[in-house]
């Protein structure tokens, strides 16, 4: 082949607005539909029992059953796997279900994994209180001192799982310094990106090896659907070190199946459509795929917005004289902005923290005045939205933890959307006149 | 595990294309086998694929004969795949360029893993195409969409209406 057209060559590097339109969704070659079908749909007919066979074997590709795989939801896995620049996709039930599903993957009972003390309080609640039921057993870990995390390894640990941007906010970590203690260890490190999302970081550049989702969040944007995504980078290899059996040796469930050796760099997208999705049955509904490939098609734009209003609403916030302090890492006080600048260069996300001198009750009259900024427990939406995480999301947590994940009795968390950006400012300043005069 | 070697997408299809007979070096008669996998779906696309593993020579593998060499297959074939090690690859690929006028071949394709840079140029010298550290499986279910079914990232981007034989 010597021609020099790159799209008769196939292999010209797209950039990311047009992966983030393309990539997954040819048109359907049925009927020529150019937006996405939504199969609606449970089963698929077999050719004959060869066919059958093959399939449930995983001798060829194809659908069964929609609890494994459908198409729709097929085109989001290929879409979000091509977006961070993974070998493959999961999509499942909510972003809960993919925690669940990465660790499925990787655990035995009496496994241990190191977790960051700054994840979403609902990671924590789940990791380390509900994992334990799986006899999973987390040790939280400040992920700011690398030399900490490399301490807590056993030889039983088997992951690192970390935010790549914290929520509720501010908080970055080193993906680089992490990934090289993973890779020492031998072992996967995972990384939430759910706050920045693809366009903003790219874990897989920096070392990381699985990445999981709320899709819930900015990736759908319109906050319509629950959803969640694993995505493997394909350059892990489960068989190497023995320690992950579920991926590197004979699967009983499979008739002695390793998926390493047959199917290689997609081993884990397999195995967790395979075994994950059959056994713990947390699939994603097909219409829920279809609105957050939605959501994906002016991600780049939307993020681009998010950053800019959320940096202008955090430079009006510092500034105020009821607040004390803005945990944002967009912001130059933040202790963070240098590994912003780093790992999120086009801006440091849309959702931040601050802290009010008025401490819990005004706290809570600042949330219960806002006319414009919606109160509910979300993020990534194109709505702005505020939440006073002591009371609501983060309420399982001891103080201790509210502490560590930023979320004590004075803290706010806001997610700023696309509104006009003065107008939002607008709002949240009357909320704060109405927080003052109450306490 | 993703390789430096990089091939079209064009070229990958036109051997797919042209292609219709493959003599698979390494074929295992267990059926949860890579080998054995790779060789049921190409049976299932169309292609021939005539096993070759010298300690079952004689037998069946999915409805075909063994056969313990390239030389020993009685009819002409278009590609020969290498499920063996990098290493082993370098002697099957002199036997194929020995072969090669006289059973047709015209690609040599070496599996997932397996890069013999020595055995390749030998290969292209003579004439033959090579591709090599790839599966004819999964670049075939890549390249037909097959493989973004299971949510695997194809690389292809395309608004043209791919062709359905009906």
């Amino acid at each position: 082949m010597t021609t020099d057209d790159p799209f008769k060559r196939g292999n010209r590097d797209f950039g990311f607005e047009t992966r983030m339109i393309h990539a997954g969704t040819q048109p359907e070659p049925v009927t020529g539909a150019r937006q996405t079908p939504i199969f609606q749909n449970t089963s698929y007919v077999f050719h004959d029992a060869d066919h059958a066979a093959s399939l449930f074997n995983l001798q060829t590709f194809g659908f069964i059953y929609s609890r494994l795989t459908n198409p729709t939801v097929a085109a989001l896995e290929e879409r979000l796997a091509n977006l961070e620049g993974g070998r493959g996709g999961t999509c499942c039930a909510s972003g809960h279900a993919a925690q669940i599903l990465a660790f499925f993957a990787l655990m035995e009972p009496g496994d241990r994994f190191i977790a960051s003390t700054r994840l979403y309080g609902g990671s924590i609640t789940q990791l380390g209180k509900t994992f334990k039921k799986f006899d999973w057993q987390a040790d939280f870990v400040d992920v700011d001192d690398p030399a900490a995390v490399r301490r807590a390894l056993t030889p039983k640990t088997k992951a690192i799982f970390v935010e790549s941007l914290a929520n509720p906010g501010g908080v970055v970590s080193d993906l680089e310094a992490l990934a090289a203690v993973a890779r020492e260890a031998e072992i996967p490190l995972i990384v939430d990106n759910t706050m920045a999302t693809p366009y903003l970081c790219r874990p897989f550049d920096w070392g990381a090896d699985i990445v999981v989702h709320s899709t819930t969040k900015f990736l759908s944007g319109n906050g319509t659907s629950v959803g969640g995504a694993v995505i493997d980078s394909g350059r892990f290899d489960w068989a190497a070190g023995g320690k992950f059996p579920g991926l590197g040796a004979p699967e009983p469930a499979y008739h002695g199946l390793n998926f390493q050796e047959t199917f290689g760099d997609m081993a884990f997208t397999m195995q967790a459509h395979a075994v994950g999705l059959r056994d713990l049955g947390a699939t994603m509904a097909p219409m829920n795929a279809f609105l957050t490939l939605l959501g994906t098609e002016t991600l780049s734009l939307r993020m681009e917005r998010h950053c800019a209003n959320a940096k202008q609403v955090a430079e009006f916030l510092e500034g105020h004289p009821q607040v004390a302090w803005v945990s944002c890492a967009a912001l130059a006080s933040s202790p963070y902005h240098a590994l912003a600048q780093k790992y999120l260069p086009l801006g440091a996300g849309s959702v931040f923290t601050l802290g009010l001198k008025g401490g819990y009750a005004a706290g809570v009259k600042m949330v219960e005045a806002c006319e414009l900024l919606s109160h509910l427990a979300n993020i990534g939406d194109v709505r702005s939205l505020i939440l006073h995480p002591a009371s609501t999301t983060h309420r399982q947590l001891n103080e201790a933890q509210l502490a560590a994940a930023g979320a004590g009795p004075e803290v706010v968390r806001l997610s700023i959307g696309l509104e006009t950006v003065d107008d939002i400012i607008a709002d949240l300043d009357q909320a704060l006149a109405a927080a003052a005069s109450a306490t | 595990m993703t390789s430096s070697l990089t091939y079209s997408n064009a070229e990958l299809l036109a051997i797919l294309r042209d292609t219709r007979s493959v003599a698979m070096v390494g074929a295992s008669p267990k059926w949860n086998r890579p080998s054995s996998f790779a060789m049921k779906y190409l049976q299932e696309k169309g292609y021939r694929v005539i096993p070759i593993n010298p300690g079952h020579a004689g037998k069946e593998i999915l409805g075909e004969t063994v056969y313990a060499s390239l030389a020993d297959i009685p009819d002409s074939f278009d590609m020969v795949d290498i499920f063996r090690n990098s290493e082993a690859a370098g002697p099957i690929v002199d036997e194929a360029i020995a072969v090669a006028k006289e059973k047709g071949i015209k690609v040599i394709w070496m599996q997932l893993g397996v890069i013999n840079q020595a055995a390749a140029e030998r290969a292209e010298a003579a004439g033959l195409t090579v591709v090599m550290d790839r599966c004819p499986k999964i670049e075939f279910g890549r390249l037909h969409s097959e493989l973004s079914w299971g949510g695997f990232n194809s690389g292809i981007i395309s608004a043209k209406r791919r062709r359905v034989r009906l």
